[in-house]
């Protein structure tokens, strides 16, 4: 079915917008808004969402188009890394009078 | 507040209901995908939505004055101000969109009257001093409703309220600092100053909305934690918070009965008129007419650029896939 | 040289400012909540850059006038504005239209500003062009977009092209001051600026599927003040209202 189908107030499709700020490592999850295409949705993104110099980069996805992991699947998604504690550097003990790091 | 009267609904009951309570208990996030019952999807819609209308709405009696705005400092001000309410009810609309209704959807219930904004956008802006006094006191009556809401049960509702609250911190300063001015000025001024609080005080007490203290769609929000704190404690914190700096402005808040009770530390206070304020919400204040015709206009008129714009999007795309047809 | 420069700022800052006051009449009715956004950066951008270009305009001037002085209390046969940006909106294809050419000339114009022999106009021009060229971009868009999409906005946009072309040709009208600037190295020749804008046009124009009109004419009388339209008396009576009121006073 094709997003006409499923759209019959012809409604502008939903955006998911994403910003790497001026100090940003990654693009960062923003908000959303309405636009009629990608090239719209960038433009729309910068005057919504860089209204106080807040992004150097844009990343715009329709909604649609993002598949998520389901909250049920949470267990089997994310507890398996709760248990590999040696990953963060907090699970080993160093001396202080080693140093930094 | 942006959202008064706001009914809550409850329908369910269950194991599941009771697992859903103990993570809002547990102060965790509920997320769009989670399973949430029906009643708090409900009146989460009816919140958020009437939150965002009265943003939109919010926008034409300040917007009324870009135009008038004295400075050129002041327009700019002023405008950006008042795009940062389209802003916020863009992030509220967006928050409510998570929840399965469309915007426009929610923008038609807003048009033929289903859904309701703040009844405060009801009122005209007739001075310049009105566009400081919604400043100073709309936007800091709006302000204690919406630091709480960030702490809200609900995710993307939680996110657009720290945004919000983010950008809004220059809004209550603006209006007080035109105050300010209008304080120190000339005789006309301050009479303007001074009957632009004569006019703002009262329905700005309303927008906490009646006392709920025994409402039983209070305490179902409360316990769902998408209300924080009940009607009069804000209205009496605002009362608290404000007296001193009309004081400081020289101005008199209209209200005889207005003092500090020495027990308690805090004012008391004269109720607003409430049959006004019922009034206000059936269609019958000052401006009702006239913002809802400026909407309706605002969206009949622009329904040929929202069409034409998404028509050019579909031939683009049309074009783009068969281009590359051609080119396999 | 004085003179013309005096006149040549106020034809920068009031251009600016009068397109920013029409546009800023949409803040709150424009046909989406992002459109109405957008517009509302616009106007601000244009209203920053009045102030830049007003405020070098007094300091030249010096007879102690402020920029909003300038704004605020002068009469319609003082402003020079071009009568295109005084125009009133029209519905929303109209503003894009009026936008995207005033759009092309100004990022054509505030280009070759940027070299600019005058340290001072130099600098505001390259801290606007960097505005300008989204404000191009975005209208450019806006206007292809409504041009090709639906049979209605095809119209619409035919329509407003119509009406407003003959109000472009002012921007590139030519005089004495222009020359002398223009010899000192201060700004381009008006006319100069043409050929760029019309590449501008022709492509974009195109890619709307827009037939640019046949006619040469062009409506003059804004930019040297000698005969403004009707319009303009209107929209100085609210711009100007508070200041006019209750003269002296400080807001």
């Amino acid at each position: 079915m094709s997003y006409q189908d499923t759209n019959p107030r012809n409604e502008w499709p939903l955006w998911e917008i994403f910003i790497r700020g001026q100090h940003g490592m990654s693009h960062r999850h923003v908000g959303s808004l309405h636009a009629p295409d990608a090239e719209m949705a960038i433009k729309n993104a910068r005057d919504v969402y860089t209204r106080r110099n807040e992004g150097v980069s844009i990343w715009v996805v329709e909604a649609e188009k993002i598949t998520a992991s389901s909250p049920s699947d949470k267990g089997p998604m994310y507890e398996p890394s709760q248990s590999k504690v040696y990953r963060h550097p907090t699970f080993f003990d160093i001396p202080d009078d080693v140093g930094a790091m | 507040m942006y959202a008064q009267m706001v009914k809550s609904e409850n329908t369910d009951s269950g194991p599941e209901l009771d697992a859903f309570q103990a993570r809002i208990d547990a102060g965790e996030k509920i997320e769009p995908k989670d399973w949430m019952p029906a009643g708090y999807r409900k009146t989460l819609i009816r919140q958020i939505s009437q939150h965002a209308h009265s943003e939109i709405v919010g926008q034409l009696p300040e917007g009324n004055w870009i135009t008038r705005a004295p400075t050129l400092e002041r327009k700019a001000i002023l405008l950006a101000k008042v795009q940062d309410e389209a802003g916020h009810g863009l992030y509220l609309y967006c928050a409510a969109e998570t929840l399965g209704v469309s915007r426009d959807e929610l923008t038609e219930m807003l048009l033929d009257g289903r859904m309701k904004y703040s009844s405060i956008f009801n009122y005209p802006t007739l001075t310049w001093a009105d566009i400081g006094a919604i400043g100073w006191l709309v936007d800091g009556a709006a302000i204690m409703n919406q630091v709480p809401l960030q702490r809200t049960s609900y995710g993307p509702y939680a996110r657009a309220m720290v945004r919000i609250c983010k950008e809004e911190s220059f809004h209550q300063r603006q209006g007080y600092d035109i105050m300010m001015k209008m304080a120190q000025g000339s005789e006309a001024q301050k009479r303007m100053a001074q009957d632009a609080l004569n006019r703002y005080w009262y329905p700005s007490l309303m927008m906490f909305g009646p006392s709920d203290k025994e409402s039983v769609h209070s305490a179902q929000s409360m316990s769902w934690r998408i209300k924080i704190n009940s009607n009069d404690e804000l209205r009496q914190k605002f009362v608290d918070q404000t007296v001193p700096q009309a004081e400081y402005l020289g101005l008199t808040v209209p209200d005889e009965n207005l003092r500090l009770d020495p027990e308690t530390g805090h004012y008391k206070f004269s109720e607003p008129d409430w049959t006004e304020f019922f009034e206000v919400l059936n269609g019958n204040g000052p401006c009702n007419k006239e913002r809802l015709e400026a909407r309706n206009k605002a969206w009949d008129d622009g329904q040929w650029v929202r069409d034409g714009m998404m028509a050019h999007a579909r031939k683009k795309a049309a074009r783009a896939a068969s281009a590359k047809v051609v080119a396999e | 040289m004085g003179d013309h420069l005096f006149e040549f700022l106020l034809r920068q800052g009031d251009n600016t400012l009068i397109l920013s006051h029409r546009i800023s009449e949409w803040c709150g009715h424009a046909p989406i909540i992002e459109e109405d956004i957008a517009l509302a950066n616009i106007a601000l951008d244009l209203l920053g850059q009045t102030q830049m270009w007003l405020g070098l305009a007094a300091e030249v001037e010096g007879a102690g006038r402020s920029a909003d002085d300038l704004a605020m209390l002068r009469d319609a046969w003082d402003f020079r504005n071009a009568i295109l940006v005084e125009r009133p909106n029209g519905d929303f294809g109209q503003t894009m239209m009026r936008q995207f050419l005033f759009d092309a000339y100004h990022v054509e114009l505030l280009n070759r500003l940027a070299n600019s022999t005058d340290e001072r106009i130099a600098a505001i021009a390259a801290k606007s062009l960097k505005e300008v060229e989204y404000h191009f971009e975005r209208s450019a868009t806006t206007v292809i977009a409504l041009g090709d999409g639906s049979e209605e906005s095809h119209a619409r946009m035919q329509a407003a092209l119509d009406d407003q072309w003959t109000f472009a040709g002012e921007l590139f009208e030519t005089d004495a001051g222009d020359h002398a600037l223009n010899d000192a190295g201060i700004a381009p020749l008006p006319s100069e600026l043409r050929a760029g804008f019309n590449t501008r046009a022709i492509a974009v124009l195109g890619d709307a599927t827009l037939n640019i009109p046949e006619t040469t004419f062009a409506h003059s009388g804004g930019r040297s003040g000698k005969r403004h339209s009707e319009h303009l008396g209107h929209l100085l009576t609210q711009m100007q209202w508070l200041q006019r009121a209750y003269p002296g006073a400080t807001w």
